[in-house]
C-alpha cells in the first residue's frame, strides 16, 4: 500500500547549515570575510590584485580562489601580497559550496589573518544559491558586460552586499545605459552600497578599500 | 552543473524520511520549485536516474510542482507577477519590490510503500 509522507524540507539545507558552521568558525577567530561573485571577465581577480597593495601593513589577508581548474588566480593573489593563497579546484562544478570553503578553512591557520577574500567561480546564476558562510557578499558588474545584467540575473543582484562597478573607465566606448542598469538595480536591491571604479586607472578604488578596512575592524 | 549535488541531497533526505517510516520503496517524489530557484528539472531527473539505482528510491517518479515568482511593490503595495524581466510596479512604475514567492526548492512529501 501506498503511504504518502510530508517532509517539507529545504533540499539545500545541508549546505545552509555548514555555511553557518563556516561562519560561526570566522567569526570566533575574528575574521572578517568576504564572497566575490562575478561573472567571468568581470574583473575579480584584476580587484584583488589592486586591493591587496592598498591594504598591505594595514590588514592580514588570505585569499580562496574558486575556479574550474588551474592556480592561476590564487598565484595573481600571492604574487599581490596575501598572506596565504588556497586554490579550489570545483572540477567542473559552476560554484563554490559551504562544504568547498570549509576544506580551505581546514588548510589555515584564521588567528594569522584579519580578512579573507573568497573569489568564486565566475558566474551569475548559482553562487547566488550557496551560501559559504562569509560576512559579505560582494557583487563585480562590469561595464563591457552591459547593463541589462541586474534584469537578467535577479538572484545574484538581490543577495548582494556591495555592488562595485568595474571599467568605468570604459563607459564612453560601450553603450552602458547607467540609469537603465541602476533602475533594475534599486529595484531588487534598494540602497545597496555601490563603488563605481576602474582597476586599469585606479579611479574609485580608494572607496573601496576604506569600506573593506572600516568593516574589518568593526 | 550543480544539480548533481543537488539531487544528491534530494536522494539523502527522501532516503532519512523512507527510512524513518520503514518504507520498503519510494514511489513517487513531490518538489516544489520557484521560478527564482534557477534548478533545471531535467537535470535532477537525468541525475537521479543515475544515482537513485541502486536504492529503495530507483524508480521514483519525481513530480516538480513550479512556483511563478510573486512581488510586491515596496511603495504602493500592488502584487505583480515577473514581466520579461521587468522589474517595474505596473500600478505605480515604481521599483523596489519585495519577494513573496518564487525562491522555493524543498521537497514536499514522498510516497512510500
Amino acid at each position: 500500500m501506498t503511504r504518502n509522507i510530508t517532509v517539507v524540507e529545504n533540499i539545500l539545507n545541508a549546505n545552509d547549515r555548514l555555511a553557518q558552521e563556516n561562519y560561526a568558525r570566522l567569526e570566533a577567530a575574528g575574521v572578517f570575510s568576504i564572497n566575490i561573485l562575478a561573472s567571468p571577465g568581470a574583473g575579480k581577480t584584476s580587484l584583488i590584485e589592486q586591493t591587496l597593495p592598498r591594504l598591505k601593513n594595514k590588514l592580514r589577508v588570505a585569499a580562496i580562489d574558486g575556479d574550474i581548474a588551474t592556480s592561476i588566480d590564487s598565484d595573481r593573489a600571492a604574487a599581490a601580497g596575501a598572506l596565504a593563497a588556497i586554490q579550489i579546484n570545483t572540477g567542473g562544478d559552476c560554484h563554490l559550496d559551504a562544504v568547498m570553503l570549509h576544506g580551505a578553512l581546514e588548510k589555515l591557520d584564521l588567528t594569522q589573518f584579519d580578512l579573507l577574500i573568497v573569489e568564486n567561480v565566475g558566474n551569475l546564476v548559482c553562487p547566488a544559491n550557496f551560501k559559504l558562510g562569509t560576512h559579505k557578499t560582494i557583487l563585480v558588474a562590469s561595464v563591457p558586460e552591459g547593463d541589462d545584467k541586474p534584469y537578467k540575473y535577479p538572484g545574484t543582484y538581490r543577495g548582494v552586499d556591495v555592488l562595485i562597478i568595474n571599467k568605468v573607465d570604459l563607459l564612453p566606448y560601450v553603450n552602458f545605459k547607467m540609469d537603465y542598469f541602476e533602475r533594475g538595480v534599486q529595484a531588487l536591491n534598494p540602497g545597496v552600497t555601490t563603488f563605481p571604479l576602474s582597476c586599469t586607472t585606479g579611479a574609485g578604488l580608494d572607496a573601496w578599500v576604506n569600506w573593506l578596512i572600516e568593516n574589518t575592524q568593526r | 552543473m550543480h544539480e548533481l549535488s543537488v539531487t544528491e541531497s534530494i536522494l539523502k533526505i527522501a532516503l532519512q524520511h523512507a527510512e524513518k517510516a520503514n518504507a520498503t520503496r519510494v514511489t513517487d517524489l513531490h518538489l516544489v520549485m520557484g521560478e527564482l530557484s534557477s534548478m533545471v528539472d531535467d537535470s535532477i531527473q537525468f541525475y537521479w536516474e543515475i544515482i537513485a539505482k541502486d536504492t529503495i528510491a530507483a524508480k521514483a517518479v519525481l513530480h516538480f510542482r513550479r512556483v511563478p515568482a510573486e512581488l510586491q511593490c515596496t511603495s504602493c503595495s500592488e502584487k505583480y507577477r515577473l514581466n520579461n524581466g521587468e522589474l517595474v510596479c505596473p500600478k505605480c512604475n515604481s521599483a523596489g519590490a519585495k519577494i513573496l514567492a518564487g525562491e522555493e526548492f524543498a521537497l514536499e512529501s514522498i510516497d512510500v510503500e
